[in-house]
């Protein structure tokens, strides 16, 4: 049997609301499908499967709010039969079918099963009758608690399933419009608030931080974007911040002491390399606050494919739509101030990641060489970084590499 | 296309990107990303909106003319008018 756990999604999380089943019971799942969303006060993040299996039981309740580790379902290993005594089902809604549930599937059992929750006159696979309205339990619940009627609220589920959050914006417009919205994004930009800080806090009085810095000239590398860009349509057009990533994933090959996570297991502590490349880019989210989901391998992508991947977890992460393995898998961070920003930031470390890299503004800055002067296009890259691990010098090593990379534009794009 | 609703594109284009611009409160003579905030991201997002909406190319070599709405406005203008 296996046993489905809210994962971690970060350093900063310690619970999590389940908010919708993405499978029922019966489903076969494979690796890396999406199983559920749930809400982690930063954003809804699609929990993937880690194994393939199929849907014995959903034992987590739509609206339960459950800390890291708890079990949320149970599914059944390929050639498994479902144990005796325990019945296949829904532990949390008998009868109703959830979001994204029609009907469930007969399972492969060895003994009759029987539906723990669901009482006899109401039978956990059910399907609803054709005229119906698909309504999750959670959803008529708070329907009739908020003494919303169902009839008039236009569900934005599949087939127009009836959601928790279709009740509850109704609920909100039924009471006082935008006083109780602005209450709930109040709210939410709070708790975000408290998470950042709980997880800062805790980097900075666990992590001892040594900083280093290198000014790069970026000339050749925007004559080499320009030139690749004029060539391109402009959905296909290449920003620096692509450049800056792929020469990051690319320096931290030869420094692989900054890409990986400390570890404290058992009363032994130390660092754990990871192979993969998994930047963490922190993003900035409209309503405040910011989220830093991993672009995940990015060593291995061309820059064109490193941009669409780039636009898309942007767009999903103000959308509010990440998956797990984006969430938890970042290596290292990279935040990138962009155009409009400061000329440096000198970030704080992400637990358990020891290193993060900042880039400030891309700005026109006099430039000595070769006993002249210049004006060129330079960039302050930063690092921050945990001296448990690494120094001061192979940090600065790291940022020679990453200036001796970008004056290769041409190499980043393998 | 008028001006003005070369505008209404460019704003409904902006609000897609940033849902909490107050439209009447912009300034057209102001930079847009002094008043809004607009990653490079969200800018590129923008441009490529204006040009999927008014089949317009702007070129990369462009984008330093596009300071304020009004500006924008004004390039779309001229290329619409060319096309």
């Amino acid at each position: 049997m296996i046993e489905f756990k809210l994962p971690a999604l970060g350093s900063d999380m310690d619970e999590g609301t389940l908010l919708e089943w993405k499978v029922g019971v019966g489903d076969t799942v494979k690796k890396g499908q999406v199983m559920a969303i749930v809400d982690t006060t930063k954003a809804a993040v699609d929990i993937e499967s880690w194994q393939e299996g199929t849907v014995y039981q959903l034992i987590a309740e739509i609206g339960q709010k459950m800390p890291v580790g708890t079990l949320m379902a149970t599914l059944l290993e390929a050639g498994e039969t479902a144990p005796a005594g325990v019945g296949a089902g829904s532990l949390c809604a008998p009868g109703i079918p959830l979001r994204g549930q029609v009907t469930a599937k007969p399972m492969p059992t060895a003994a009759p099963a029987v539906a723990i929750a669901a009482p006899a006159a109401a039978p956990a696979a059910a399907p609803a009758p054709a005229t119906r309205r698909m309504v999750s339990p959670a959803a008529r619940k708070h329907a009739e608690e908020k003494g919303v009627d169902l009839d008039r609220i236009t569900g934005t589920g599949p087939r127009g399933a009836v959601t928790l959050e279709d009740v509850e914006a109704a609920a909100a417009l039924k009471q006082a419009p935008a006083a109780k919205v602005a209450d709930k994004a109040a709210e939410k930009l709070a708790d975000m608030r408290k998470t950042i800080a709980a997880a800062m806090s805790r980097s900075k009085r666990e992590i001892p931080h040594y900083y280093v810095a290198e000014d790069i000239p970026l000339a050749k590398a925007l004559a080499w974007l320009q030139a690749a860009n004029a060539q391109r349509s402009m959905a296909e057009r290449l920003l620096p911040a692509a450049l800056l990533l792929k020469a990051v994933a690319l320096a931290l090959k030869r420094y692989p002491e900054l890409n990986g996570y400390w570890r404290q297991e058992n009363g032994n502590a130390g660092f754990v390399p990871v192979a993969a490349i998994n930047l963490g880019v922190a993003i900035s989210l409209r309503q405040g606050g910011l989220i830093a989901p991993a672009l995940l391998h990015a060593e291995h992508k061309p820059l064109t494919l490193l941009m669409q991947e780039l636009t898309d977890l942007v767009k999903r992460t103000r959308a509010g739509s990440l998956r797990s393995s984006e969430m938890s898998e970042a290596t290292i961070t990279v935040t990138n101030l962009g155009d409009q920003g400061s000329l440096a930031v000198f970030g704080v470390i992400t637990p358990p990641q020891v290193a993060l890299v900042g880039f400030g503004r891309i700005a026109e800055r006099p430039w000595a060489d070769n006993g002249g002067l210049k004006v060129l296009p330079v960039v302050t890259a930063s690092l921050s970084a945990d001296h448990r691990v690494s120094d001061g010098h192979r940090g600065a090593l790291f940022l020679l590499e990453l200036n001796d990379l970008l004056q290769r534009p041409e190499e980043l794009d393998q | 296309m008028t001006d003005a609703e070369i505008r209404a594109v460019a704003l409904a284009t902006l609000l897609s990107i940033a849902p909490e611009v107050e439209a009447d409160q912009l300034r057209g003579d102001r930079p847009l990303r002094n008043q809004v905030d607009l990653d490079s991201m969200d800018w590129l997002n923008f441009l490529l909106g204006l040009h999927e909406k008014l089949k317009v190319d702007i070129p990369e070599a462009d984008y330093a003319r596009l300071i304020t709405l009004d500006d924008v406005v004004a390039y779309l203008q001229k290329k619409l008018g060319a096309g």
